[in-house]
């Protein structure tokens, strides 16, 4: 139980902890729905960190986790009448083993024919989707009012899908914080750094992405499970929005690839300065202007992040952040 | 029988506009190994200029030269801001700073001109030839992306300026070593790659409805091609656009519209797989 003696995991604790009561104790619904997107955001983009900043493969089309997972879950609650639990779980599991097939075949590639590859996945998956009638074609799937009667009504079930959503969060940043102590994240930093050389070393490279490719599925899987749950409807647009899996990337890199608190503090500032942009009528029209320039300057300047900055001015952020 | 022959025809007419907006995706990257994800809206802009020299009276194919000249400063511009500072780094880097290119160019787009269709509306003419008919329009966009595809080779295989630009691609350090002033080409090479781009879709803005967000269709159906012909190569690029605008023509006629970018994009990612120098090799 050493993990229990690190302020790392204490903090995640604590700050998960206060995302789950802080709304709950005011009764505060805006707020709550502020920070689902918060917590959505970071689950996506902690997971997605697992390949760029672990492995160094970048993953344009990771959202296709997400997206899957809402389809998944909605299509067993609604059509078969599962319970949510062991719907989302499900649907984890199955996009988690449908990842981890397709990645011992596009891991393969490297640098930008990767990238290139998880893009035509998401858009051949989207376009799929928007055509296949047993899950609504381009209409989607919509879930009845009454399938939150079974969770003590809509506003019980609510509260009940955010706490989940945030127990989400948690697991995702542990998750990531122990692949990076573990032997297995060594591999991966190894893969990054020079995967030839890896290979040399004894690492075995194929089976070790593929099983970091599908780990980064898991969890976006469960969360998309529950955010569209909570939504009650799901559409292709809004499943497998590409715009949002290359949003993601911009968190991670203005927190700083590679770590575990750079991704999460990321995607939370990402969301605070999508939402003063979406909301100042002056702005609102230039937000996508305003992220791209943001993003031009970050890797044009600070390739590091917000981390990799904090970390070259004081050194000892490293031992309590990781 | 006819209506598989025309459907086929126009695939292969439009495949050839396909075509050439791959040319300019696989020309940056087979200099400068840069993913230029900044493609689509590159081409969704080449369709507003050339509804802004229309609107200013001038032909839409007249349009075409300010379009190109404009399309290639346009590229030269970037490359100076955004490419190249980060053109050694890892391909992470220069996908993420085309990528927020694109951001910016949407962005302004969207501000600009909001997300509401456009046309070009200008007179064209219709031809029939055996029973098969076909507007002026097509012929003469798929012609000059001929052309134009012609002037590249010319410009690549018979100029000083375009044995350079091979000898970048091929080698920077010998280029350099040469005397060939390495950061010129590159910020030349991505500036006709752009102008390709504005011009396809210049072109293509001849032929269909189009907004700020018509690139994106575009921009993968050009990573398709240039896959298809293998990543680098201009003349597999063009091939691979005819390759796919026949499969739309072939297959329109059998099923739905919608279902032929699913069958675009499972051959994309088969074809990455199994082939991922392309059907004609890799750069040349």
């Amino acid at each position: 139980m050493k993990f229990l003696k690190s302020p790392f995991f204490w903090i995640v604790i604590a700050v998960s902890l206060l995302y789950a009561v802080y709304p709950k104790l005011g009764n505060n619904i805006t707020l709550r729905e502020t920070l689902v997107l918060s917590a959505i955001y970071v689950i996506l983009a902690t997971n997605l960190n697992l390949m760029i900043g672990y492995t160094g493969y970048v993953n344009f089309g990771s959202i296709v986790f997400f997206g899957l997972g809402g389809y998944l879950t909605l299509w067993l609650i609604g059509g078969y009448g599962w319970n949510l639990y062991a719907a989302v779980l499900f649907a984890g599991v199955v996009t988690s083993l449908l990842t981890l097939a397709l990645g011992f075949g596009i891991l393969r590639l490297r640098g930008a024919y990767f990238a290139l590859a998880t893009i035509g996945v998401n858009e051949a998956v989207k376009d799929f989707v928007s055509n296949f009638d047993k899950w609504g074609g381009s209409e989607g799937i919509f879930l009845p009012f009454s399938t939150y009667k079974s969770m003590g009504g809509a506003v019980h079930a609510l509260w009940t899908v955010y706490f989940l959503i945030i127990g989400v969060m948690a697991l995702s940043l542990l998750l990531s914080w122990f692949i990076k102590r573990s032997k297995f994240g060594l591999g991966l930093f190894a893969i990054r750094e020079d995967e030839d050389a890896a290979i040399v070393l004894g690492v075995k490279a194929p089976v070790y992405k593929a099983i970091a490719y599908s780990v980064s599925a898991f969890l976006p899987a469960v969360a998309g499970g529950l955010y569209f749950f909570k939504n009650g409807s799901i559409v292709p647009e809004e499943a497998f929005n590409l715009h949002l899996s290359i949003e993601s990337i911009v968190m991670v890199m203005l927190g700083g690839q590679g770590t575990v608190t750079g991704p999460w503090v990321g995607a939370f500032l990402y969301e605070r300065l999508r939402g003063l942009l979406l909301t100042t009528p002056s702005l609102s029209n230039f937000h996508l202007v305003i992220a791209g320039v943001l993003l031009l300057l970050i890797i044009l300047f600070a390739p590091g992040g917000l981390m990799g900055w904090l970390y070259k001015r004081w050194a000892r952020v490293r031992g309590v952040l990781e | 029988m006819l209506q598989i022959f025309s459907s086929v025809m126009d695939g292969l007419l439009i495949g050839l506009v396909y075509g050439l907006a791959a040319i300019g995706l696989t020309l940056i990257f087979g200099v400068m190994d840069v993913v230029n994800l900044a493609h689509g809206s590159i081409i969704a802009l080449g369709m507003f200029f050339l509804y802004l020299f229309f609107g200013a009276g001038l032909h839409p194919y007249l349009s075409l030269v300010p379009v190109a000249i404009l399309g290639f400063f346009f590229g030269v511009i970037v490359y100076l801001i955004a490419v190249k500072r980060i053109i050694s780094g890892p391909p992470l880097m220069s996908l993420l700073s085309t990528f927020s290119v694109s951001m910016i160019i949407i962005g302004i787009g969207t501000a600009l001109w909001s997300t509401s269709p456009y046309n070009i509306n200008f007179k064209v003419e219709t031809y029939n030839i055996l029973g098969y008919t076909v507007t002026s329009a097509r012929l003469i966009a798929a012609v000059a992306a001929v052309l134009v595809t012609f002037g590249l080779y010319f410009f690549l295989y018979r100029t000083v300026l375009g044995k350079a630009v091979r000898a970048v691609a091929n080698n920077r350090e010998a280029a350099e070593l040469m005397g060939i002033p390495s950061q010129q080409i590159l910020a030349i090479s991505f500036g006709i790659g752009t102008m390709l781009a504005m011009l396809s879709g210049a072109l293509i803005a001849t032929l269909f409805p189009f907004t700020i967000l018509s690139g994106g269709v575009y921009e993968l159906k050009s990573f398709v091609a240039s896959v298809l012909g293998g990543l680098g190569n201009p003349t597999g690029a063009l091939l691979g656009g005819i390759i796919l605008g026949l499969i739309e023509g072939s297959v329109a006629p059998f099923i739905q519209i919608s279902w032929t970018n699913v069958i675009e994009f499972v051959i994309f990612v088969l074809i990455l797989l199994f082939f991922p120098t392309g059907l004609f090799g890799g750069r040349k």
